[in-house]
């Protein structure tokens, strides 16, 4: 498949979104609400519930199922709130010392006049900065969309894995395309050039692992399989591989 | 070509995007009289006119912040590859290479600010629009590593359009990078200031430039996350004059001070005093 046709199929309506996978990855799923700023960003779903016998918090940027679920959730561009309730519940599960499993979906962090002034760039600094130091697993999995710095906000983890099918862009191939050659019809190259798919990611050691998409109990077992490795690590353990994983990154 | 190097114009501070070099005069953008190039020298590159901020490139920041002759620079030879093949970016590197005269985006170092000892980073807004790439990001998480190593402060100069996408994922990797890195310089007990300088926006104020303890702006710099054209465009409709601008953002709650440009260097001062 061409780059640029498995960043029109990550947008399709008729995907899996963030609820699915919760559903059927974490049982007995209790959702939390609210950022204790501000206010609750539907387009980040957040709570905690159990994958085996281990406890999880687990978090989703969800784009919605149909237009009226779509609008509640401001299909999946989340507010400044969204990435606070996010860090809340982070800091719950650090707390508890549960791993926390984020599954990112997202064409990117909303872009508007209230979300600038209630500090968008803020908001998504202080996940990158207080995720670093989290005491506790991490595990991020783009399932559909990675779009830029709103995706990143719940990727820095300890393991990133991605749906073959979804991709991961600093920058949609729209505007890419938009701002070298003043033409959005080049998005096709702009995609390429990019290097925004998950076999692209992980041959460039970004990304840890690709999924088959569609096989939910493949993914589920590896998801119980991973959290337990990484509990059996001491907090310094991960705190330092969570380090060195970003730290080698482009040097 | 060497030799057309050697005879380059004055590629200075005030030619960048803003003005157009006439002589030894300057059209100011803002109330386009033509103010000769010494007076606005002597005048912190602030028109004497009307006040208006020319953007000022990193090497001069950094004289105009540091004491004289303090100013020691690190990894200076450090140089960005086209890791991806992106289409173009080769010649795109070595025409900012000239545009700069400097090797990357970003300028590092330590030096002494009235006496008192700190690391300080600079961006270069004439290098690609100071955009991050692995090499901004690798110098400047080297600089908070080693400042985290001898205890020192970060001070950090911020001008920039955000990631570099002729890098991909790499640059946007770098927000993570250096955040983690500016959390350890914290976690260690020491002291991070951001200026934000104008603009600041994308992926450099999605991650470091939001994380100082204490976070100043120039007057009038835009800081924010989206374009401004990218929100009207979504949006439909026009934005207030003052959006994103520093006035503004400090209104917001995330700029502790607005700071002129002749205060700056005895306000770094007067802070890093009661650190020491």
């Amino acid at each position: 498949m061409e780059d640029y046709e498995i960043v029109l199929g990550a947008r399709k309506d008729n995907r899996l979104t963030a609820i699915d996978y919760i559903s059927s990855i974490v049982q007995n799923f209790i959702e939390f609400h609210g950022d204790r700023y501000y206010g609750d960003d539907k387009a980040v779903i957040a709570g905690i519930g159990q994958i085996g016998n281990i406890p999880v918090t687990a978090i989703g940027i969800e784009k919605g199922k149909n237009t009226e679920d779509r609008i509640a959730h401001n299909f999946g561009s989340a507010h400044p709130e969204g990435y606070r309730k996010a860090l809340r519940l982070m800091k719950q599960a650090e707390k508890f010392h549960r791993p926390v499993i984020c599954f990112v979906d997202t064409a990117g962090a909303f872009c508007g006049i209230d979300a600038e002034e209630r500090g968008q760039g803020r908001a998504i600094a202080e996940n990158l900065y207080e995720m670093s130091d989290l005491k506790t697993p991490i595990l991020s999995i783009v399932i559909g969309e990675g779009g830029s710095g709103g995706a990143l906000a719940l990727c820095h983890s300890d393991r990133i894995w991605m749906m073959e099918d979804a991709y991961f862009s600093v920058v949609s191939p729209e505007s890419c395309a938009n701002i070298l050659w003043k033409s959005t019809d080049k998005a096709d190259e702009a995609a390429k050039a990019l290097g925004l798919t998950a076999d692209r990611l992980y041959k460039l050691g970004l990304i840890d692992k690709v999924y088959k998409k569609g096989r939910l109990k493949e993914l589920k077992k590896d998801i119980e399989a991973e959290i337990e490795v990484l509990l059996s690590m001491t907090s310094d353990q991960l705190i330092d591989g969570r380090y060195r994983r970003f730290r080698k990154v482009g040097y | 070509m060497e030799l057309k190097k050697l005879f380059l114009k004055a590629n200075n501070e005030l030619e960048y995007g803003e003005v157009k070099v006439k002589s030894r005069r300057v059209v100011c953008k803002k109330c386009q009289k033509q103010i000769p190039v010494y007076k606005i020298r002597k005048n912190d590159f602030v028109c004497p006119e009307c006040g208006h901020y020319f953007p000022v490139r990193a090497r001069r920041r950094i004289l105009m912040l540091t004491d004289k002759r303090s100013f020691i620079e690190h990894d200076r030879d450090l140089e960005s590859i086209n890791i991806l093949r992106f289409p173009d970016y080769d010649e795109k590197l070595s025409l900012a290479k000239e545009k700069s005269r400097e090797n990357e985006g970003v300028i590092c170092g330590v030096a002494t600010i009235g006496g008192y000892r700190t690391c300080i980073f600079a961006m270069d807004a004439n290098f690609m629009m100071g955009s991050m790439g692995a090499i901004v990001g690798e110098k400047i998480t080297r600089l908070f590593e080693y400042a985290t190593s001898m205890s020192l402060p970060v001070i950090g100069v911020t001008v920039s359009g955000g990631a570099r996408m002729q890098e991909g994922m790499i640059s946007l990797m770098q927000m993570s990078k250096v955040s983690a890195a500016v959390k350890r310089h914290s976690n260690n007990g020491n002291l991070y200031i951001v200026l934000l300088t104008n603009p600041t926006t994308g992926g450099v104020d999605a991650s470091f430039a939001m994380l100082g303890d204490i976070t100043l702006a120039e007057p009038g710099a835009r800081v924010g996350f989206a374009g401004p054209r990218v929100i009207e465009k979504s949006l439909n409709q026009e934005l207030p004059k003052d959006f994103q601008k520093a006035e503004r953002v400090l209104e917001c709650g995330f700029v502790d001070l607005i700071v002129p440009r002749n205060r700056q260097k005895e306000a770094l001062t007067a802070i890093l005093r009661l650190h020491s």
